[in-house]
């Protein structure tokens, strides 16, 4: 039996190595092992195949190449380039927005941000109830939106059979490259009379004593407006959120499944948990196609300037109030409020934004959480 | 107190690849038993269907009977009732990263609704000691998240994880190949310390590991069992010339 059961076992003589006679390391060549510490090894090992000798052409090739310090230079001025374009791209709409609202911020000030009168008749505007509509539309649109788009994420990555997923998948992608006016006729067509018959008594039988779904129902109004949005931002919240919960790495899933957790539990605490960042990165995308959508909107939202509690009343948005009178405006007043309008869409994009952002920090804060 | 393993006629396959041929094996209790075998020999797939975490990926599937203690895991319980009394580490130490480390260590019995704090307490520190873990990071057991300590803290962490739930059977799927030898010598003193509380299978790639820690010791190739017996015969004196080119480095 020549195995020993020790460190040293497989082909390395330790004996040998320790007797060798050793040579002074300086002179260039002169480590020789002998013959006996290599032996089992070399017998063992396969024939190595010979080293294949780099030929000079590469070489040659690699050594006339320049620097490449042009090469990066020119690269890193033309990213620069494309980086600042974005800071010149939104000064340049704001200062657009600001100059040519000049004269309706003049005459109204800050109260343009407060008034809720849009009388073009008198000259007599306030950007109040559109913000009103644009932001409670988008709200409502978003908590609609993110609770589906979430499960049909889950739903895809986790539950569905392989075969069905590419399918889902791709329907969902092709139904946010739908034009929004063909999403403004199909609600026209079928989401109005819908809302009109079906859901809207329902809503008012059960949940009328909140408030919320009193007054006469069309199926023109705030909440259809928002079911469309909805329906529009749900394949963007969800193929982003696919992508960022098909990023958290399988390990952190087989983690939650070997200390017993249900399918549920594991997507609970290593999917979700993970990919929480992206997640609500995914929803402030949406959040930002909601706010600014404009004509499916427009053509169901009724378009009435006035702030109601009830969903059912008609409403209006910043985006469909310069769709619907932009080309209609006369008068230099009239044009200028319809630009602040504009700005005003611009400003409530940014502060929602940074709302958003805020909630994401205040939720990570101190923790190591990634973005996935 | 762990319990007993046997596998009876064990079969595997990852789509249409048949990863495990008829694997018969019983593994005693309380003892730690060290698989190994060349890349791709079939060990890991072995020590995945002892917990049923190989049917998680969606082409494998497994046949065969694996009796833990006295259910058939396949036959009498639930894929995640197995998990609950079975403990798994893996090769890459995978701690929650978005979880303080306690909450990680809390974390399995979090999951089945344990919510009483003292008794939490008590378990996470046993644990974290049982993982020789607690003295680096009692400190800040709730300020540091899971991802922040170093890889081998990590893996003890996830040794710790494991061990809160109280399983009767640990599994170590290569548990120190991604560390430096010193995280992996305080892993092997570990296993040699746990060994007498609970049923250890240990994957390895490095001999000396199955040496030093394992009383037991399969030889996998090709996904056949070559032999399995106890460690020292397996290292001095193998039955199988397969064995005993393998060990002695010829191949693999």
């Amino acid at each position: 039996m020549r195995l020993k059961f020790t460190v040293y076992s497989h082909g390395f003589n330790k004996v040998a190595w320790e007797n060798a006679e050793r040579v002074p390391m300086n002179k260039p060549g002169s480590i020789q092992l002998p013959q006996t510490v290599l032996s089992e090894r070399t017998q063992a090992a396969e024939p190595v195949v010979e080293a294949i000798k780099p030929p000079s052409i590469v070489r040659s090739f690699l050594q006339s190449k320049s620097s490449g310090k042009v090469a990066d230079g020119t690269f890193w001025g033309l990213m620069i380039v494309c980086a600042l374009s974005i800071f010149l791209i939104v000064l340049l709409i704001l200062s657009v927005l600001v100059v040519n609202s000049k004269l309706s911020i003049h005459t109204f000030g800050w109260k343009f941000f407060t008034s809720s009168s849009w009388d073009p008749n008198s000259g007599d505007f306030g950007a109040l109830p559109f913000i009103w509509g644009t932001v409670v539309s988008s709200l409502l649109a978003v908590c609609m939106a993110v609770p589906l788009a979430l499960c049909v994420s889950i739903f895809l990555l986790e539950i569905c059979p392989l075969w069905l997923r590419g399918p889902i998948a791709f329907l969902t992608e092709l139904l946010a490259a739908i034009p929004s006016v063909i999403y403004g006729l199909w609600a026209i067509f079928i989401l109005v009379p819908i809302m009109r018959d079906n859901v809207g008594p329902v809503l008012q039988k059960y949940l009328g004593w909140t408030g919320f779904f009193g007054g006469s129902n069309f199926g023109v109004g705030m909440l259809t407006a928002s079911v469309i949005l909805a329906i529009m931002i749900f394949p963007v919240i969800s193929s982003i959120s696919r992508d960022v919960m098909k990023a958290v790495p399988i390990h952190q899933r087989e983690a939650a499944l070997a200390l017993g957790a249900t399918r549920w539990e594991m997507i609970r605490m290593s999917v979700l948990r993970n990919a929480r960042i992206g997640i609500v990165g995914s929803v402030i995308l949406g959040l930002g196609r909601a706010l600014g959508e404009t004509m499916a909107v427009t053509m169901v939202i009724g378009n009435h300037p006035d702030i109601s509690k009830s969903l059912f009343a008609p409403a209006t948005t910043l985006a469909s109030v310069i769709a619907n009178e932009f080309s209609e405006a006369t008068g230099d007043l009239y044009l200028s409020a319809l630009i602040e309008i504009g700005l005003a869409l611009f400003l409530v994009t940014i502060v929602v934004n940074g709302i958003a952002r805020l909630l994401v920090w205040a939720v990570t804060r101190g923790n190591t959480a990634r973005a996935a | 107190m762990g319990v007993d393993i046997h596998v009876e006629n064990l079969n595997a396959w990852y789509g249409q690849t048949h990863t495990l041929k008829d694997i018969n094996l019983q593994i005693p209790a309380n003892h730690a038993t060290a698989l190994i075998g060349p890349s791709g020999c079939g060990k890991s797939t072995f020590v995945r269907c002892l917990n049923r975490m190989h049917e998680t990926n969606p082409i494998a599937r497994a046949e065969g009977t694996v009796r833990i203690g006295d259910i058939d895991i396949y036959k009498d319980a639930s894929p995640v009732e197995i998990r609950r009394r079975i403990g798994m580490v893996f090769q890459r130490p995978n701690p929650f990263p978005t979880m303080s480390i306690y909450d990680n260590v809390a974390s399995g019995l979090k999951l089945n609704g344990f919510r009483n704090k003292r008794v939490l307490d008590e378990v996470v520190e046993r644990s974290l000691k049982s993982a020789a873990l607690w003295d680096e990071v009692k400190d800040d057991l709730k300020k540091k998240s899971g991802a922040s300590i170093s890889g081998g803290q990590q893996q003890r962490l996830c040794i710790a994880r494991a061990l809160a739930v109280d399983p009767e059977v640990l599994l170590m799927d290569e548990p120190a190949s991604a560390l430096d030898p010193v995280s992996t010598a305080k892993i092997e003193d570990l296993i040699f310390e746990l060994k007498s509380q609970y049923t250890i299978v240990i994957v390895t790639h490095n001999m000396q590991q199955a040496a030093r820690v394992a009383e037991n010791t399969g030889f996998f190739l090709t996904g056949t069992l070559v032999e399995f017996g106890k460690t020292h015969k397996i290292f001095t004196n193998p039955s199988d010339k397969r064995t005993e080119d393998y060990i002695t480095g010829r191949f693999g």
